[in-house]
């Protein structure tokens, strides 16, 4: 039997009857069409579909869709102010931090709870908060470069 | 040195506000609304048997499924160089993972449910799951129709065995060659086999639509060769290339992964099946590891002959390839690494075995690197060991040796124009190769690493780009071509060469992803081609249209031809300093005339570039009077690693990459190039590995078994350096080099290894466990 839920996605209240076995990702991509997180595992392992729940970092493939009823989610584009890119992203466009795109979404989101609780993190403390994305085109260091970047130039 | 406004600068990439935004449209994220029905496949569980039987009734009864069909659906062959593999097994199978069947449902859950109540019966057939096994006199016949099979005029099949390709060089006299060495010796090198792992799966979906035509929408490297082999294959269905069209989105990484057809084949046909409805087919990470395209496992003897001096008289190398069940593509791997396994070397005598052997084993084929990577690990090691038993300094011994310009290649031809003396000389010069590094911990060692690279574009010889070009309103532009944006860059060097000669700046250029029925003919993305090939018919076409632009302006306004010139997007003359006229006020409108008609209208450039001068036509058994190649990019690389004695972890404290790219058109995409490639190709030596077990069953595919490096596993520096030896018929002379990264990072490893403890490792990957392994083998 589904269950109807409440939830704040990207500051907008929704109302969905997912499926009880619905992911958290199935519902954003397929029932109300968010794509920016991506499916790359189904089993958390590469961070491709990485959302915020209440401010952390998670992997939406590994939730179900039932559980955020109550709770803030918020994916790529709810971290994106009046629509416009944040200085995280733009710094992600000066360095090249992205190659084919598809991991970038979700290290984006990674990095942004990262800078949430630790505004100035050194180069180990970003590539511990990466680790739980793969990427395989960059070599992580235009990404890690982007986010040393920013984080300084905030200081 | 010309004075370039956009070419050799760090353009942003024209894509990157569509990535970072989450705008990229990736074939997943493409909508097809509710009649869409997905597929699931039924795989074989078993390496090698006959197919006796498919029953389907109780996968039928399931809710929602709409069709099953089989191998009796489809008796079609397809395949790029060779025609060995149906689009689903029909009397047998071959590898574990293959596809028998499938069953299209309304919902994914219902598809996949039904295919695990499909039964399929088999008898077991023998299993051959390595070389040696394949070759054995007497071994059993994994494709008993080989002689029978279509297949490329370059390819040498052996009926009756397993062999699929016998690619043979034979240049010189090597039997003279050994006899002339004061040091000849032999050693044989293994390298397993290794997943692509782009982090977007595979993944298609096709509409055969009641008007009898079939549209693909695939993750794909290479849309006009699928549509090609989807033309091809379903041939017998009344489809010709009219009514098939392909449409590809952007590409979340390739790696050689996404070229050719893989698993796409199967959404086009069953299409086919379901009429007028959308059918998707997406793989699961699993099924990406062990039914696409897997990088082919080699065994590689290596026998060479050097001089005291240091002069090598003779090289003599038998490649054996796990090329797996089906070879369409995989074949050609072995033959390009055949051609050029004498590594960037100028070597008088040469003898060359490259084998492609078939196995029950899922397929091989291209992965970034194309068999270079695969050789080039035995040689560089091997030739380490040269210069160690003749204590000679092995930077210099590679010197010494180091291929130059106009030297007579493998096959015949002449080296293309490169700097590989530069490249080893600056690379020595940053790792400071003359300067042993000691560590102060006991329980580390430090070692320093040398190898050198070369990789050329393995392409038919007739292998074409094509390019249009047309302007919009404002003046801005747009680029159609066929080449595929897989994250390298492609798209924004496009916009520089256009940007460059028509002076309109890459940010007003967009360059659109490929549809076949609107963009132009566009061979494939592979073989680190694109920058110089269709970088070409971009130059060319952004020449015609400057042409037709001056054409326009002596018809309609009389100026001396001879005097103008683009400048800031505006026409000049060097005859009148006051007069310009903007691009954006004629290239669509026209110009007006007193009369008040208009001449010109508007503009559309095209450029083609096909290299005229390959050709793939040799003696079968020397390989010598072709032009198979079109040329080198060659490099040379270095390493300094520490290796934790207690632990047999490898850290890459500092590895440098020097590449002659004829041109930096863009050194920043170039630099994404060295660190992505570079770090994917330390992950083959460090610790990638696929696992089958003794019935063929891949036993690792998935990223917790199968571990692809994280931001935690990269080396502290990595410094690329750019040579530029122009290339002559490169745009602005550059060449490729997006493969070449990851292509020396397994000899440099082992040669570091070796440096540091003596010790030298002939299989990759060089692991932890390896290294203590021969740690306490020292000791004894």
């Amino acid at each position: 039997m589904n269950q109807r839920i409440e939830f704040v996605l990207n500051s907008e209240k929704r109302s969905v009857e997912p499926r009880a076995n619905q992911t958290l990702l199935e519902m954003l991509r397929d029932t109300l069409g968010v794509k920016s997180p991506k499916c790359g595992c189904d089993r958390g392992d590469c961070g491709s579909c990485t959302v915020m729940i209440d401010g952390r970092a998670v992997r939406s493939c590994l939730v179900l869709a039932v559980e955020v009823d109550g709770h803030e989610v918020k994916t790529l584009e709810g971290l994106m102010p009046g629509g416009k890119f944040s200085a995280l992203q733009k710094s992600f466009l000066a360095h090249n931090s992205f190659q084919c795109g598809f991991c970038t979404p979700g290290v984006i989101v990674a990095v942004s709870e990262l800078l949430e609780k630790n505004p100035h993190p050194d180069r180990n403390e970003i590539k511990e908060a990466l680790s739980g994305n793969l990427c395989r085109c960059t070599g992580y260091t235009p990404i890690i470069e982007a986010v040393v970047a920013h984080a300084g130039r905030e200081e | 040195m010309a004075d370039y406004k956009f070419i050799g600068q760090p353009v942003l990439r024209v894509d990157g506000e569509a990535k970072i935004s989450g705008a990229a449209q990736f074939v997943d994220d493409l909508e097809f609304g509710p009649n869409l029905l997905y597929a699931a496949i039924v795989e074989s569980t078993r390496a090698h048997a006959r197919i006796d039987g498919i029953d389907t009734a109780k996968a039928a009864a399931v809710p929602g499924v709409v069709k099953i069909v089989s191998g009796r659906d489809f008796p079609f062959k397809f395949g790029l160089y060779m025609h060995d593999r149906f689009v689903f097994a029909q009397d047998r199978v071959r590898f574990v993972g293959e596809q028998v069947a499938a069953v299209i449902a309304r919902e994914p859950a219902a598809a996949l449910r039904a295919a695990g109540l499909v039964k399929v019966r088999y008898s077991d057939l023998p299993l051959v799951l390595n070389t040696e096994d394949a070759l054995r006199s007497g071994a059993p016949l994994i494709h008993p129709g080989l002689g029978e099979y279509e297949h490329v005029p370059w390819f040498f099949p052996r009926a009756g065995t397993n062999i699929a390709h016998f690619r043979k060089i034979r240049k010189g006299d090597v039997d003279k060659g050994f006899a002339e060495a004061d040091l000849v010796f032999a050693e044989t090198y293994t390298v397993p086999r290794y997943a692509h792992c782009a982090i977007e799966p595979h993944g298609a979906i096709g509409l055969f639509d009641h008007a009898g035509r079939l549209t693909v929408w695939t993750a794909s490297q290479s849309p006009f060769t699928q549509r090609h082999l989807f033309s091809e294959a379903l041939a017998p269905l009344g489809l010709s290339h009219h009514n098939v069209r392909v449409i590809t989105p952007f590409v979340g990484g390739g790696f050689g992964g996404k070229a050719g057809v893989s698993m796409e084949i199967l959404a086009a046909a069953l299409a086919t099946s379901v009429k007028g409805c959308p059918v998707k087919i997406l793989w699961s990470r699993a099924q990406e590891f062990y039914n696409t395209y897997q990088r082919q496992g080699v065994k590689a003897t290596v026998k060479l002959g050097v001089k005291k001096d240091g002069t090598i008289t003779a090289l003599e190398e038998t490649l054996h390839w796990d090329a797996g069940a089906y070879v369409e593509y995989g074949a050609n791997v072995v033959n390009a690494a055949g051609l050029s396994a004498t590594g960037p070397y100028r070597i008088a005598n040469v003898k060359i075995d490259s084998v492609c052997v078939y196995t029950n084993l899922p397929p091989g084929g291209p992965y970034r690197g194309f068999g270079y990577s695969e050789f080039i690990f035995g040689l560089e090691s091997h030739m380490n060991e040269a210069a160690k038993k003749l204590g000679i300094d092995a930077v210099a011994f590679r010197r010494k040796n180091a291929i130059r310009p106009g030297d007579t290649l493998a096959y015949g031809a002449a080296m293309n124009p490169s700097g590989l003396v530069e490249c080893i000389d600056r690379v020595a010069a940053e790792i400071e190769w003359d300067k042993k590094s000691k560590s102060v911990d006991p329980d580390k060692a430090i070692g320093k690493g040398f190898a050198l690279f070369w990789k050329a574009p393995a392409m038919p010889p007739n292998a074409a780009s094509t390019v249009f070009l047309k302007f919009n309103e404002d003046g801005s532009l747009n680029i159609l071509a066929s080449a595929m944006e897989i994250g390298q860059g492609y798209q924004t060097v496009m916009a520089q060469i256009a940007a460059e000669i028509l002076t309109v700046p890459p940010a007003k250029i967009r360059v659109e992803t490929p549809d076949t029925d609107r963009n132009p003919y566009e061979w494939q993305t592979v073989a680190s081609h694109i920058t110089w090939g269709c970088g070409k018919a971009v130059e060319r076409a952004a020449i015609d249209a400057r042409e037709q632009i001056f054409d326009l302006i002596v018809r309609a306004l009389g100026k001396e031809r001879e005097a103008l010139y683009l400048e800031a997007e505006q026409v000049k003359s060097r005859r009148e300093p006051g007069w310009a006229l903007p691009l954006k006020d004629f290239v669509i409108a026209g110009i007006v005339q007193p009369d008040g008609t208009y001449r010109g209208g508007p503009i559309v450039g095209r450029g083609m570039f096909m290299p005229e001068f390959a050709s793939a036509s040799s003696d079968p058994e020397t390989g010598q009077g072709g032009h198979p190649n079109v040329h080198y990019t060659v490099g040379a690389s270095g390493a300094i690693i520490e290796i934790d004695k207690q632990t047999g972890k490898i850290k890459v404290l500092k590895a440098v990459l020097a590449v002659d790219v004829g041109k930096a058109l863009n050194p920043d995409l170039l630099k994404g190039q060295v660190t992505g490639g570079f770090l994917q190709g330390l992950a083959t030596v460090l610790y990638e590995d696929m696992r089958f077990d003794d019935k063929g069953r891949l036993l690792n595919a998935n990223f917790s078994d199968y571990k692809i490096p994280t931001a935690m596993d990269i080396p502290q520096e990595v410094v690329p350096i750019f040579i530029e030896t122009p290339q002559p018929d490169g745009p602005f002379g550059a060449r490729g080099m997006g493969e070449h990264t990851m292509i020396p990072a397994a000899p440099i490893i082992a040669n570091a290894v070796e440096d540091a403890l003596g010790v030298r490792i002939t299989s990759m990957p060089i692991s932890a466990e390896k290294i203590i392994e021969a740690l306490s083998g020292n000791r004894q």
